[in-house]
């Protein structure tokens, strides 16, 4: 049955989003997380979507208009460097009084938090409307 | 294919069955909105429907083993899926418009809804008929 399929696919999507929405939040929990070693300093975490292709159903041309859900690839760390700041009283300063800081963007982090939820939302209003469908299709002829 | 059922039915079967099909994709087009390089997709709904009720008739030839050739659609007969012209595409290839599919998403249930009725509403009509009431 064709509409049981939208359930695979909405549902990657959901998976994808919430994977999405924690690394944002691990992103942000860590913003101003200090270290005393550029190398050490926490990397800002983007996930990597890419569709996946629904199993065609038996008897269908190959690849002719088989529907697609998401799947995250990887996780990629941001390579920007970590950000320098001058404070000597800081417990965690190195020799010549510096801290380092993840170069991370609270608001870029959170318009991706905001874009993040606006497409779960999407995904999840589309398995509702096709629950119902389904479940008036169950009842078909019984009215 | 000529029972008083079918007739009675009319296109709504095949209508339910394209409806279901472009449900697929358009979920699927809002499920990658967020992918980069995905192309938005959908179904010429009344080319797909053409096909579909034409599939139906008389003429078709059955395929009774998976080596057979296809003749017409092959799935269901709902024809190819094709690619939507983008709007507004973005830079990482993605041409998926959110708000234009949430909209084609609620028509295409609204319609498969409509067929869903007006098949209940037939089914309903034969029963009295057989009934006598």
């Amino acid at each position: 049955m064709e509409l049981s399929k939208i359930f695979n696919i909405s549902g990657s999507a959901l998976s994808a989003q919430s994977t999405r929405l924690n690394t944002i939040a691990s992103n942000l929990a860590n913003a101003d997380a200090a270290t005393g070693d550029p190398k050490t300093v926490y990397q800002a975490r983007h996930p990597v979507f890419a569709s996946v292709l629904e199993q065609a159903s038996a008897g269908s041309p190959p690849g002719a208009q088989a529907a697609a859900g998401v799947q995250v690839t990887g996780i990629a760390q941001s390579q920007a460097p970590a950000i320098a700041r001058y404070e000597p009283g800081h417990p965690l300063a190195d020799e010549q009084g510096y801290i380092y800081l993840p170069a991370i963007n609270t608001v870029e982090q959170m318009t991706d938090m905001i874009s993040a939820s606006r497409s779960y939302a999407s995904s999840a209003e589309v398995l509702s409307t096709t629950k119902e469908l389904m479940l008036r299709t169950l009842q078909l002829g019984r009215g | 294919m000529s029972s008083i059922t079918d007739r009675a039915l009319g296109i709504h079967p095949q209508a339910l069955q394209v409806a279901s099909r472009r449900m697929e994709l358009l979920a699927s087009n809002i499920a990658n909105a967020d992918t980069p390089g995905y192309k938005a997709r959908d179904l010429d709904f009344r080319a797909a429907l053409a096909q579909a009720a034409g599939e139906q008739g008389a003429g078709r030839v059955r395929t009774t083993h998976p080596g057979h050739l296809q003749t017409g659609g092959g799935q269901g007969g709902t024809g190819p899926a094709l690619y939507r012209v983008p709007s507004h595409a973005s830079l990482d290839g993605n041409t998926v418009d959110s708000q234009q599919e949430h909209a084609t998403f609620a028509e295409n249930a609204i319609r498969y809804q409509a067929s869903l009725d007006f098949i209940n509403s037939r089914v309903s009509s034969l029963r009295k008929a057989i009934k006598g009431e």
